[in-house]
């Protein structure tokens, strides 16, 4: 069977029920028959080959988990164990093996609860509102499958103490697993969240996840959101973080890289009120013949609104780092302050970056200003820690560590970060 | 120590050393001076391991090791130290984290234990004290924002943790007010030892008041065409380097 057909099998697999969530679906796999996969010649995904993901043999079937809590264990981030947990398998959500300690601020369920009880409303206004960010197949195919999705909320002027994690597991281990967790959460007026999302490939085989979440930051609410990618050289993914944010709400996003086969990273700033406040940051630290493309949309729709994102990539071997920043600022839009900067340093000398600011401003009175960067490790600074009697891959190590630093330092979860960190030392071979 | 012979060089198609010829003993301080540009730093970067400059011909042997052949890392680990005349600033790493992973690759080239944490921090305390450096200095990223004379305290610190046999400091005085100068010339007598060697290049008669050298070399147009005394610096200082010019073309011509 050839994927067209195979996708079809799965959708229809699909248990029917009487919500908007079901017309969303029908409307997405129409979007998404009409319209196909995006092919090299559109703008948006002229680096990222995602036709060459979708093969023939990719199992999208909807099977039961058969998820065992020592894999869970085994991946859970260290230093985080007391955590709330969200845990998807094959992009569906697993409610048995969500564990949710702060039960009193925070409420997660399946989107198709949500659709049908008293977040039916919030579900409807909010749920595909990225597609107008991304009109393309990729999106509306996993909205075509968003029942096996999960809502969360967190509820008014609350603060979360631990974080919320999402896992999402795919099991490769009976060949190529296509994945496609959907996400709507809600933080309410005032309330405070942490949220990590991680990606792990169980089984070695062939995986591709396509993924949206999708945001909507209350008035005066902070929302500090990670992604972190390290899950192999098997693993495809495509996902688009889309945040709505209401009045003086702040967000803070660290999207780390470290790994991956196709790697594509949607991340849309939609200030939809004054005052609103995002702060985006990006590290890719790609090897082998990884390819990571992060695009990243503000857009400034009212006045006094505030955006600052910094990315950084490191491209060792034949990868490839893509960037692509948009920025709108929207005609009443005064008073915006936005900046952009993305540095690259390239060690492979296959390696490549490409990097596109892309600032469409029709305001008058706003500060705008973008900057990118490609270059190569300083000889200089590589001589100085040489000539101190540090090995040549130490010093580099040393330098790329430094370069890192400051999108790690992001991070305010400590154990988190030190993590990350460890990886990254890892990955570098530094050797104490 | 040291016996540079015939050493030639050049950078870009540009010949900078054409000829150099130094023999340094243990416990021997050498204190090079010359016009701007006449290949001081070239020298100190050749023999630190710059790949930048092809060298051309001549020698270099360090301890009975052909120096030329060893990696700037592996100089460094015999026993070489260069203060830069231009310290790097390196944004994000601090100075404590880049020398515990200098000092420790150092002593497993040598077949010795890391030091950890408590030790290491003992060592600093004591080396900090030696240059009076500030901890906030060396928690910060390395020589980023550092004003000259705190770059150049930076690289003595760095040295007297190091403990280097040769070390050869490049113009460390440029820029240092008197009281800086002391304690860098203090830090660098507290090293000396019958043991330890110095190649010291100057400007200033000044530095060498503190550091008194055995031997002074007037390097001019890639070869050292002068030497003597410590009474040599004081000439220099006094009548210029036009004397010495003057033969060294007329001799040329
Ligand atoms: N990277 C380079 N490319 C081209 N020329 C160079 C390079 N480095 C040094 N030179 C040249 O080599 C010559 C010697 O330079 P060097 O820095 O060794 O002089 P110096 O004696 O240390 O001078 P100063 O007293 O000003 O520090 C100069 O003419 C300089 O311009
Ligand atoms: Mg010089």
């Amino acid at each position: 069977m050839d994927v067209k057909s195979n996708l079809k099998t799965a959708y229809s697999q699909q248990e029917g029920n009487s919500t908007h969530l079901a017309s969303f679906q029908t409307e997405n796999w129409k979007t998404f028959s009409g319209m196909g996969i995006p092919a090299l010649k559109h703008e948006e995904w002229k680096y990222i080959p995602v036709k060459n993901i979708f093969k023939d043999e990719m199992n999208i079937a909807i099977e039961s988990s058969n998820l065992e809590d020592t894999i869970i264990k085994k991946s859970i981030l260290p230093g985080t164990e007391e955590a709330n947990t969200i845990v998807f398998f094959n992009g569906r959500f697993q409610a048995d093996h969500s564990i949710i300690h702060e039960k009193d601020a925070l409420v997660v369920k399946s989107l198709e609860t949500a659709a049908g009880d008293e977040d039916a409303l919030f579900v409807e206004e909010h749920l595909g509102h990225s597609q107008a960010y991304h009109p393309d197949g990729v999106n509306a195919l996993n909205g075509a499958f968003a029942s096996g999705g999960a809502f969360i909320k967190l509820k008014k002027g609350k603060s979360l103490l631990q974080p919320l994690i999402i896992y999402h597991f795919s099991d490769s281990s009976n060949g190529f697993r296509f994945s496609q967790p959907r996400i709507l959460a809600s933080i309410e007026a005032n309330a405070q969240i942490t949220i990590v999302e991680t990606y792990i490939n169980i089984g070695g085989g062939e995986s591709f996840t396509n993924e949206v979440i999708e945001i909507c930051t209350g008035r005066d609410s902070i929302t500090r959101y990670i992604k972190l990618q390290n899950e192999g050289k098997h693993s495809n993914h495509t996902g688009t973080t889309h945040v709505r944010q209401l009045e003086r709400s702040n967000t803070h996003a660290v999207t780390i890289t470290l790994d991956g086969a196709i790697v594509r990273n949607n991340l849309n700033m939609v200030m939809e009120d004054e005052h609103a406040e995002s702060h985006m940051y990006g590290l890719y630290l790609l090897n082998g013949n990884t390819i990571a493309d992060n695009h990243t949309i503000v857009d400034n729709r009212m006045p006094h609104c505030e955006s600052n994102e910094l990315y950084k990539g490191i491209m060792d071997d034949q990868s490839t780092g893509v960037f692509n920043g948009k920025i709108f600022v929207r005609k009443d839009s005064q008073k915006t302050n936005a900046y952009q900067s993305n540095k690259n340093i390239l060690i492979g000398d296959q390696a490549s970056a490409n990097t596109k600011p892309q600032l469409e401003i029709f305001a008058d009175d706003v500060k705008c200003s973008h900057g990118c960067t490609i270059g190569k490790l300083d000889e200089d600074a590589l001589f100085y820690l040489r000539a101190r009697g540090i090995s040549e891959k130490n010093a580099k190590a040393l330098l790329l560590q430094a370069f890192a630093s400051d999108i790690l330092g992001q991070i305010e979860h400590e154990a988190i970060k030190n993590y990350i960190e460890q990886l990254i030392s890892e990955r570098l071979s530094f050797q104490a | 120590m040291l016996k540079i012979e015939n050493l030639q060089a050049r950078i870009e198609e540009k010949e900078i050393l054409r000829g150099i010829n130094l023999d340094i003993k243990p416990g021997e301080v050498h204190a090079i001076m010359g016009p701007n540009g006449s290949g001081k730093s070239t020298l100190a970067s050749v023999l630190a391991g710059r790949e930048d400059y092809e060298v051309t011909g001549g020698s270099v042997d360090f301890l009975g090791k052909d120096l030329l052949e060893l990696s700037p890392e592996d100089r460094a680990k015999e026993g070489l130290f260069l203060a830069f005349q231009y310290p790097v600033e390196i944004p994000g790493v601090s100075t404590t984290n880049f020398m515990k992973t200098a000092l420790n690759e150092k002593r497993k080239y040598h077949g010795l234990d890391p030091l950890d944490a408590a030790q290491f921090l003992k060592l600093m305390k004591e080396k900090m004290k030696l240059v009076q450096i500030d901890q906030a200095l060396l928690s910060r990223s390395l020589n980023e924002g550092f004003s000259g004379g705190e770059k150049k305290r930076n690289e003595i610190f760095q040295m007297a943790m190091l403990e280097p046999k040769l070390a050869i400091l490049d113009e460390t005085d440029s820029g240092l007010d008197i009281d800086a100068l002391r304690i860098v010339a203090n830090g660098v007598n507290q090293l000396r030892s019958k043991d330890n060697s110095f190649l010291v290049v100057t400007h200033y008669q000044r530095l060498l008041e503190y550091i008194v050298p055995d031997y002074v070399h007037v390097l001019y147009k890639g070869r050292i065409v002068k030497s003597g005394t410590k009474d040599l610096a004081l000439e220099l200082e006094e009548r210029g380097y036009d004397f010495i010019k003057e033969e060294v073309d007329q001799a040329i011509a």
